[in-house]
């Protein structure tokens, strides 16, 4: 399956798991690794260089880095925690969403084309080791741990009957399914997406300098290798999105008076 | 799918299975980063608002107080100028009256004075009548006794007869004038 023989003769190898996985570039240290360590330079220098010198009547450059903040705070923390609580989960969550959209959008950064986030251990760290302990614990710091255990789990309003059936699986839900539907979502995006942009790619270069007279296809696999990268793009900075926005869902869930 | 895991099972890599060591350096990046919009980034945004908040919330006070302020005055000035309109009305009102009573004194006056010159008048009149009256009284008995001597001659020698016809002719002429005179 993975070989196909062609005209020309020689054997085209379609990209696979191994092209994920790349050899260390020293010692144990791999691209992602690196990647990873890169974007928090760049995340960081952008905020540190945005915010200095704040205006009240904003600048240029000001104006960019407060709408990337307005995102995290207004579109993503507030929506979805509400005015009363949002605002210490601001930077918790701007640092979710700016730390996923750099690392997603690695993926189409001509010579570095790797998303960080298609190596599962990445999305995580973050969703497993960061979002479920804090929104457990907040929730447990405001309503206490019993009565944070049955807002959980207990739907106010529902029949006996419906909570034999509701409970288990909201607490499935709550205590195992969020934190990793929330990382394997990102991580199944980006790895389908890296794989599918590799095929059209690759593809494209063999058919080009192997093809013989298929060489003809080959514009059309580097039209939809763009076309792709476009779509990519599109479902990075969705994917980061999503992320954020779940996160901040599930504090705000936590933190809720009613269920 | 059978591919993937021969695949898998030969470069030894399996990419649903995370890496420990990226875990950490994905976790320690990530809280590195977080430390830094925490610390840094965040506060400063945050204070920024607050204080864009204000200005604004401070701006729109001002522009209410000046808003009050600008009726205030306007209520005075209005005041000011009903209340000048007032005084005006009263002065005129009071020259008015100032000239009413002027002109009525004033008049009373020249009435008074015209009377005083009619008095005066008829009182002289009064005496130059009754001057011309005596006077021509005591002519008209000469005249009268000069006209009868020489009519009559020396026959009248009864002084006392003579004397009351005269009188009695002048008292006669004296009633049938006075009316006239009055």
């Amino acid at each position: 399956m993975t070989t196909l023989v062609l005209a020309a003769g020689d054997e085209f190898v379609a990209p696979g798991v191994k092209d994920f996985f790349p050899p260390p570039i020293f010692g144990e240290v791999t691209k992602p690794m690196v990647l990873a360590v890169f974007s928090i330079v760049i995340i960081g220098a952008f905020f540190l260089l945005g915010s200095r010198n704040l205006k009240l009547v904003p600048g240029k450059f000001q104006f960019v880095a407060e709408s990337v903040y307005d995102v995290g705070r207004n579109s993503i923390a507030r929506e979805q925690i509400g005015a009363k609580d949002f605002k210490p989960f601001v930077p918790l969550l701007l640092t979710v969403f700016m730390f996923v959209l750099v690392n997603n959008l690695f993926g189409i950064v001509p010579f570095i084309q790797f998303p960080t986030m298609s190596h599962i251990g990445f999305p995580l760290a973050v969703s497993v080791l960061v979002i479920y302990p804090v929104y457990h614990f907040v929730g447990i710091k405001r309503h206490g741990f019993l009565r944070y255990l049955k807002h959980q789990t207990v739907p106010a309003g529902a029949p006996w009957f419906v909570l034999i059936l509701l409970t288990p699986i909201e607490f499935f839900q709550k205590f195992f399914l969020n934190p990793l539907t929330l990382a394997i979502r990102v991580f199944a995006a980006m790895f389908a997406g890296h794989l599918l942009l590799m095929v059209f790619t690759i593809a494209g270069e063999f058919l080009l300098l192997n093809g013989g007279i298929t060489v003809v296809v080959a514009p059309v696999a580097f039209a939809f290798a763009i076309a792709l990268t476009f779509l990519e793009a599109l479902i990075m900075v969705l994917q980061a999105y999503i992320f954020a926005l779940l996160s901040a869902n599930y504090i705000g869930a936590a933190l809720a008076e009613d269920h | 799918m059978v591919n993937s895991l021969v695949v898998a099972a030969e470069g030894g890599q399996n990419p649903v299975l995370p890496h420990t060591s990226e875990i950490i350096i994905g976790l320690v990046a990530f809280l590195l980063l977080f430390f830094i919009i925490k610390k840094f980034v965040s506060p400063k945004f945050e204070a920024l608002y607050a204080e864009r908040a204000a200005k604004i919330e401070g701006g729109i006070e001002k522009a209410e107080q000046a808003q009050a302020q600008a009726q205030e005055t306007l209520e005075q000035y209005k005041a000011q100028l009903a209340e000048a309109r007032a005084e005006a009305a009263r002065i005129r009102d009071d020259a008015r009256i100032e000239g009413e009573q002027i002109i009525s004194e004033l008049r009373a006056k020249a009435q008074e004075e015209s009377a005083r010159i009619v008095a005066q008048g008829q009182t002289q009149l009064e005496t130059q009548r009754a001057q011309i009256v005596a006077e021509l009284r005591g002519e008209l008995g000469r005249l009268a006794i000069d006209l009868a001597d020489r009519v009559v001659g020396e026959s009248l020698e009864d002084e006392v007869r003579r004397k009351g016809t005269v009188d009695r002719f002048l008292a006669d002429l004296d009633d049938t004038s006075a009316p006239a005179a009055k």
